[in-house]
Formats: C-alpha cells, structure tokens, sequence
C-alpha cells in the first residue's frame, strides 16, 4: 500500500495492477484490512455530490480525485471479494451517478468533467478528469456484479468528445484519450458506437454511392445494426426532406452500410442527412450506446452547364452592338476585342445545373488587367439562368487610371460542388480611353520584380575629359635645343672670361678629395635626373642622406683645405 | 634734346661697360651664371607663351628653378664681393659651400615639382 502523508487511514491510493498481483500471490486466508480501510477512507474523504478530497486536511473537492478513489476502490473490491457490503457497494454506485450529475456538454452532443478548484497548485485539465473518471468508472462496473445504471448517451457524449480532439500535442492529454478510449472500448457500463462516413462528397457525373461505417471508439467492428437515413434535406431548404426513412444495405465485405441509387432528383449541392441506427439484438440494446440522431453534412458535386457565352461592344447612347463575339469556355480559344470609352462591354453566359436548374456559383468575377499589371476585378450578376456584366467605359475611365491599351480579360466561375469550375484568359480588348487630366490619380505602384531591381545594372562607361592640346612634337623639340643654347654660351663667356683651374690643389689628398668633391656634387645631380625618370621619393631622400653627408665631409675638408691655401696666401 | 639724351644714354653706356671691367673675375663668373639662368627662364616663359600652360606645374618649375639659382647666385656674389663691409669675416669658401648646398636643396624641390 502507498501512503502519501501523515496520517495512514486518511490516504490510500492502490494501483490496480498492485490489487491483481496481490490476489495472485495471496492464499485466501490471510486477513488483510483491505475492506476496513477502504470503508474508513470512503466514509472519510467522499462527498455528498459524489466528488472526493484529496485528504482529510484538503476541505476542496475534487472530481479527478473521484476517479482515483473509484479505481481504488474497485481494486479493494476485487481483493476483499468475501467481505463485499452490498449496502457500500449500493451507496458508491449512488455516488457515481450524482457524479453525473456534474457533467458539463457542448451543443454539438458532447460530454466532459472538468475541475474548478481554488487552492490546488495543478489544475487537472477536462481530459485528465474525465480519463480519470471513466477509468475509475469503467474499473468499478468490471468487478461488480449489477449494472450501473448510467445514461447511454453521456457515454456517446464523453467518446465524442475525446474522439473531436485530434491528436493532443501533450503526451500526458495524449495518453488520456488513448486511455480513456480503451477503457470504453469494452467495458461493462456501455459501449459506444461511432458512426462516420469515409467520404461525405457524393459526385453525380462518377455516380458515387453513400457509403457510412460504424465502429467502436478505436475502430473494431460493431454487431449486426439497422442503419437508416431518417432525412435528407438541402442546407437551403431545411423543411423540405428530399428522402424519408431509407434503410441502408449492409455489405460484408467492407463492412459498410451503402445507399445504392440517390433519387433522381438531387441536384448538385449542400445536404444534411441525417442517421439513425440501432442494435438488431434487442438483448444487446443496452450494452451499447447509438444514441439518436447523427447529422453528416454531405456535398452533391456535378457538372454545371455553361453554355451561349458571348462578348459584345455596344455603343454607350443607344445601345447596339458594334461587335459581339462567340466565346467558348470550355476550350482554350481566346478573342479580341477593341473598344473606346464612349462604348460598353457586355459578357453574358447561362448556368445550369445537371437537373436543369438555375445555378449560383460561389464566384463569378471578371478581371481587367493592363499590360502594366494595374488590376480591376468585378463581380458577375446574375438573374436565374442568366449571367450578364456590363462595364460601362465611360464611367469606369477614373477608376482605370486613364490607362488605355490592351487589357487582358480573365473570368472565374467556382463553387465548391461545381467540379469543372473555371479560371481562364478569355482574351483581351484594345481600350482607347482620354488623356488624364492635371489632377487624376496615378495608378498605384506594381510592385517590382526583384530581378530588375537588385539584378546587375547597366554597365557605366566612363568618359574621360579630353587631353589638352599637346603643342606638336617639332616646336617642342626645337624649344628643347633653344633651352640648351644658354649653357652653351655660358661656358663660351667663361672660357672668353679666361677661367683657369690654377687653384685646384696639386698635392695627392686635396686633390683626390677635390674630385670626389665634384663627383659627389654630380651625384646627387645624377640622383635628382633618376627621381625624375623613375624613383619615388623616399629612394631619393634616403640615397640622398647618404651622399649628403659624404658630400658634406668632402666638402668641408676641400673648402677649408682651399681657405686655409688662400689664408697662407695673404698672410704671406 | 634727342641728340643729347642719346649722346648722354651712350657716355652713361661707356663709363658702366669701362667700370664692370674693373671687376675682379670671380665675380664675372658669378655675373655671366646670373645671366645664362635669367636667359633659359626667359626662353621658357616664350615657349609657355607659344604653347600654352597645360602642365603649368613643370613650366612654374622649370623658370623657377632658373630664377632660383640666380638668386642664390647673386647671394653668392654679395657675400664673396671683398668691397661689402658685412661679409668680412665669411670666407668665400664657406658662402661657396652654402650656394651649393642651397642649390642641392633647390633642385630636389624643383625635381619633385616637375612631374
């Protein structure tokens, strides 16, 4: 036994898988105060609505709880099977049915528990309460030997509702609804039995039968059921049933129930049929749970007949045609038509059901698109049979922008049951509208396509200015020569001058370090003519440091050789 | 009047020629250098007169670079004259040295500005 908390009598919680190992490795003899303490337990911690608390220091009620003590309790009733007080059992079965008392439903037929407590930290969600009860309820009518007398269709109701759900994206909720599913799929209370339809879109071209199954929750079969279609009635016209009390046939082989021919006089369409099922077996009528009414929305899908569609130009004042063309829909022809805003354009066509009928399509539209993807839509009206629009240009030349050219027409015809709707380029008409005035509105901006906008741009050729004028190669040269000339006479004035190199130093070391002088001077000339043909500046500065600083000490030892020479010179 | 100015302007022309030959040679050196630079600079400046001054940066060095050594020379000349009382003490040598130099710096200048 698993006790959770200080006191011992006031909580015990057995697994029921704990119960039946226990039975089978028990002798019979051995005395266990299983019962005991389960009467202490119910007498403690059961309420008068049927719910439980969780303790005895817990005042709060809780459904989910119920659950739990009634799987326990059914596990107590299984160990302790000599000692069974009817009386208890009589007054738990009570219980369970005011628990019922608490079930909470939807419109669409479907039943749940759930919990509304204050003071607990988890709110146990309607799944895991319901689970918890069902499985406690399903547990407790397993090992009794009456009947619970629970009503049928809140059972349906509950399967329904966990079967609505889908798949939980919890796996805790998930393995709620599994479980839950299981526990109904055979249990001693009732079993409910689903009905559902493979495909609820009959098509009258391909002739398709009604074809219904029916299940328990998790799918396996059902016993032999009359399954009859009680109405069938247009979603339009509700008071009006087109079949009445039309049993199903069953086919063995698939296991489904089938309604071979519709009457002749379905049309294409909305339906809502209604079913009705019940167990051949009378004994078996209680063990499961068909409920009432099952109401299936059904969809009656057909060809529609559109036929003498035509497109005209009328003129505007009176109204005739101008040029009307044969328009045909179903192939791929297109036409063309031209037309200025003094005119009309008129497209008509008629609609009919297989039947005969009149037919109105959930969309009829037709488009006007410019060649600058400037879009207008408009809406098909229709009286009966007939389907007409007519766009009067004078009217509509603000609402196009003033845009004229070629506009393509594109027309829509669609509805759910129509199973050759239609959205085709019908063709296109040439539309000669005015110029704009100075305040018309723009036509709003298309958007771009991406390629144009962040695709490779033209390529940008640069013009470069012109070159100056270069004055010709002769002058310059010529110029060269003249510039020359100078030196020329310069040195022929210095020889006419009588320049003597009396003064160079004789001697072996002045005279080498004269030279070097001058050489060093015509160095660093040679250095400034190859900076300007080809070295950078930093080469020349730097070749320039050395041969300044050589240039320098040469320079000095010649000069001051030369002033001392001089000096001797006039002082003697 | 013509006459006698023109009688005047050649006695004045004569007594000029007569004392620059006084002068001593060194300094006739100087003279004639003054003369050859102020002379390519004058050819350059006729050429940019025929031509035009596109690359204005290789004309503005090419007759600076003339003018430059010209007054660097004529510096060159004050400072060795023997008669100019201020430059005594420096002795030709170093103002040569310095006329050098000064042109070295120059020409470095005026290469880079040739482009």
């Amino acid at each position: 036994m698993v006790s959770g908390g200080s006191d011992s009598n006031s909580h015990l919680f057995l697994p029921q898988s704990l119960t039946t190992s226990f039975q089978s490795c028990l002798p019979h003899n051995i005395f266990l105060n299983v019962w005991g303490d389960g009467i202490n337990c119910w007498q403690a911690l059961s309420q008068s609505d049927g719910r439980w608390r969780y303790s005895s220091n817990n005042p709060e009620s809780s459904t989910f709880a119920a659950g739990i003590a009634l799987e326990a309790l059914s596990g107590v009733v299984s160990l302790a099977s000599s000692e069974i007080d009817q009386f208890m059992i009589g007054a738990v079965k009570n219980d369970i049915v005011k628990l019922f008392d608490s079930i909470e439903k939807y419109d669409d037929g479907t039943f749940y528990f759930d919990e509304k407590l204050v003071n607990m930290r988890e709110q146990q969600g309607p799944l895991a309460t319901t689970s918890s009860v069902v499985r406690g309820l399903t547990a407790f009518s397993s090992v009794i030997t009456e009947s619970l007398n629970l009503p049928g269709d809140k059972i349906l109701g509950i399967a329904k509702f966990f079967l609505g759900i889908g798949i939980p994206g919890d796996t805790k909720n998930f393995f709620d609804q599994v479980d839950l599913l299981a526990c109904l799929e055979n249990n001693r209370v009732s079993i409910p039995l689903i009905l559902s339809l493979p495909s609820t879109v009959i098509s009258l071209t391909k002739k398709d039968s009604l074809k219904v199954k029916v299940n328990t929750v998790l799918g396996s079969h059902a016993p032999p059921l009359t399954v009859t279609l009680v109405r069938a009635f247009s979603s339009s016209a509700r008071d009006n049933s087109i079949i009445e009390n039309q049993e199903l046939k069953f086919d063995p082989q698939d296991a489904v129930y089938f309604l071979d021919d519709l009457p002749a006089s379905f049309d294409v369409g909305e339906y809502i049929f209604v079913f009705k099922m019940l167990v051949q077996d009378s004994e078996q009528q209680t063990v499961y749970a068909t409920g009432t009414l099952t109401q299936v929305p059904i969809y009656v899908t057909g060809l529609i007949k559109i036929e003498n569609a035509k497109i005209a130009v009328l003129d505007s004042d009176l109204g005739s045609v101008e040029t009307q063309k044969k328009l045909d829909l179903a192939g791929e022809s297109t036409v063309s038509v031209s037309a200025n805003h003094l005119q009309k354009l008129r497209l008509s066509f008629q609609m009919s059901t297989p039947l005969g009928n009149a037919f109105k399509p959930h969309q009829a539209f037709l488009r006007l698109r410019h060649e600058t993807k400037v879009e207008h839509t408009f809406v098909v009206g229709s009286s009966g049979k007939k389907f007409e629009i007519t766009l009067d240009f004078l009217g509509l030349v603000e609402k196009f922008f003033y845009l004229s050219g070629r506009y393509d027409i594109q027309l829509t015809v669609g509805d759910a049951v129509m199973e050759n709707s239609l959205l085709r380029e019908i063709g296109y008409v040439e539309l000669d509208l005015p110029e704009p005035p100075e305040n018309a509105s723009r036509p709003p901006p298309q958007p771009v396509d991406p390629y144009t906008r962040y695709g490779p741009k033209a390529e940008i050729t640069h013009i470069f200015r012109a070159p100056e004028k270069r004055p010709p190669e002769e002058l310059s040269l010529a110029f060269l020569v003249l510039t020359i000339l100078p030196l020329f006479g310069f040195i022929i004035g210095l020889l006419r001058l009588g320049v003597n190199l009396k003064n160079f130093p004789t001697s072996a070391v002045p005279a080498t370090f004269a030279v070097i002088f001058h050489l060093g001077i015509a160095a660093v000339l040679l250095l400034y003519v190859l900076f300007w043909l080809k070295l950078d500046l930093f080469t020349t500065l730097k070749t320039l440091c050395f041969l300044g600083v050589f240039l320098m000490v040469v320079g000095h030892r010649t000069l001051s050789h030369l002033a001392s020479a001089s000096a001797k010179l006039k002082s003697a | 009047m013509a006459r006698s100015t023109g009688k005047d302007a050649q006695a004045l022309f004569h007594s000029l020629r007569s004392a620059y030959a006084a002068t001593p040679t060194t300094l006739k050196i100087i003279d004639l250098y003054v003369g050859f630079a102020v002379f390519t600079a004058l050819i350059q400046v006729v050429y940019m007169a025929i031509v035009g001054s596109f690359p204005f940066n290789s004309f503005l060095s090419g007759v600076l670079s003339c003018v430059g050594t010209a007054v660097l020379a004529v510096c060159l000349r004050i400072q060795v004259n023997k008669d100019n009382k201020e430059f005594k003490d420096l002795p030709p040598e170093r103002a040569f040295a310095d006329f050098v130099l000064c042109n070295l710096v120059l020409h470095l200048v005026i290469m880079n500005f040739l482009g």
